[in-house]
């Protein structure tokens, strides 16, 4: 009987194992991937309200000698530059989209018991919606009442 | 319905073949059929040389699992009538794993994981037999009990894409066990454990994609598992950095 005819690396206490490589294109194939991935490249304008942040501190330091607020008003009016205005709505569509996912699943990492029973997932995202509400409506009237 | 339909099966010899292949098979479409109960026809009446692995057939051995129409199954609860309208069912080896033969994977590399994270009670103290049992209260179990339906079938690591591109990531089932035993009223080696899963390659690889939990077939809820982990170790982090002098 004929031997079949075997590949080079095969020996016969060590089969060669068939190793499938990942696709650098992995995340297209499947809905659930394709949105995990959506939701991580958006963390880039979360990204960019924390540089806008930091852009507006240096500003405010900057106010020194006879203009002590220029480049704070220089700021302020490329604030309003539409460019901007549309990469700061875009900005916060995915900080609220984000928040709001962050919070939805913050049951799957929280499991309260109270006396031994679990609470349920929805009174855990429910609690963490209404300490956002109440720190922005805070933040709100610290800020607005002026 | 059709009477039959057309199974498309991963083939791969090592000895003959440097890559696998598709065979087509055509099986009779019954409607208490699984996919299993079709690989088992087609190693009985059309080709036995087929080689896939099985046990069970009723969900708990966790033996079965392949991927049908490119999702991780159990293929003893997988019937051959949702796939009525496709007219195929491909069906190939779990994914991310080396395959040794056809639809037969290794799964080594999960088991010696696992293995490290001390999947087993360990006591405060060491009892003998004639002591009794560690006594629990229901409450005390089901804290736990979730996470202790896993059946190790490891559809969880063929859907978790960082456990594909980072092969070191300990993964979703052996990070769930291993809270089924921190979880455990009984058990006092979380401390032990916390050394093994808070690290990169232990609960901070995961990046929340969720699928392991969508592809448990036992509702164990492995993604859930490893965030309230990382809860768990975040805390106990801060606790030994405010407090020096309290653990360790």
């Amino acid at each position: 009987m004929s031997q079949p005819p075997r590949s080079s690396s095969y020996t016969e206490y060590h089969p060669r194992w068939y190793r499938p490589r990942v696709s650098t294109w992995w995340w297209m194939g499947r809905w659930s991937y394709l949105k995990f991935i959506q939701r991580e490249i958006s963390s880039v304008f979360v990204a960019w309200f924390i540089v806008e942040l930091l852009m507006l501190l240096h500003a405010l330091s900057n106010g020194q000698g006879a203009f002590p607020q220029q480049a704070y008003r220089e700021f302020l009016i490329w604030l309003r530059n539409p460019v901007v205005v549309f990469l700061n709505l875009v900005s916060l569509f995915f900080v609220v989209f984000h928040a709001v996912t962050w919070f939805n699943l913050a049951a799957a990492a929280m499991v309260v018991r109270v006396k031994g029973k679990k609470i349920p997932g929805a009174l855990i995202a429910g609690s963490n919606y209404a300490a956002w509400i109440v720190v922005s409506a805070i933040l709100a009237w610290a800020l607005l009442r002026a | 319905m059709a009477e039959t339909i057309i199974l498309e099966v991963t083939r791969y010899s090592p000895e003959q073949d440097t890559e696998p292949h598709l065979q087509r098979y055509e099986v009779p479409l019954r409607k208490d059929w699984v996919v299993l109960d079709a690989l088992n026809y087609v190693k009985d009446k059309l080709d036995g040389s087929l080689t896939f692995r099985w046990s069970c057939r009723m969900g708990i051995c966790g033996s079965c699992g392949m991927m049908v129409n490119g999702e991780p199954k159990l293929t003893c609860a997988t019937f051959l009538s949702s796939y009525a309208a496709h007219g195929v069912i491909r069906v190939q080896p779990l994914r991310y794993f080396p395959v040794i033969r056809d639809l037969v994977v290794d799964i080594g590399d999960f088991l010696s994981k696992l293995q490290s994270v001390k999947p087993w009670l360990i006591p405060k103290e060491q009892t003998q037999t004639f002591e009794g049992e560690y006594l629990q209260t229901p409450e005390q179990l089901d804290v736990y009990k979730q996470f202790s339906m896993c059946i190790n079938c490891v559809l969880c690591y063929a859907a978790c894409p960082v456990y594909g591109l980072d092969p070191v990531f300990i993964g979703p089932a052996a990070i769930a066990l291993a809270q089924r035993y921190n979880m455990d009223s009984r058990d006092t080696g979380a401390q032990d454990r916390m050394d093994v899963l808070a690290q990169h390659e232990g609960i901070w690889g995961c990046t929340f994609v969720g699928d392991c939990t969508k592809a448990c077939p036992k509702h164990v809820d492995p993604a859930g598992a490893i965030q309230q982990y990382k809860l768990t170790a975040t805390v106990d982090r801060l606790k030994s950095l405010l407090t020096p002098w309290g653990t360790k």
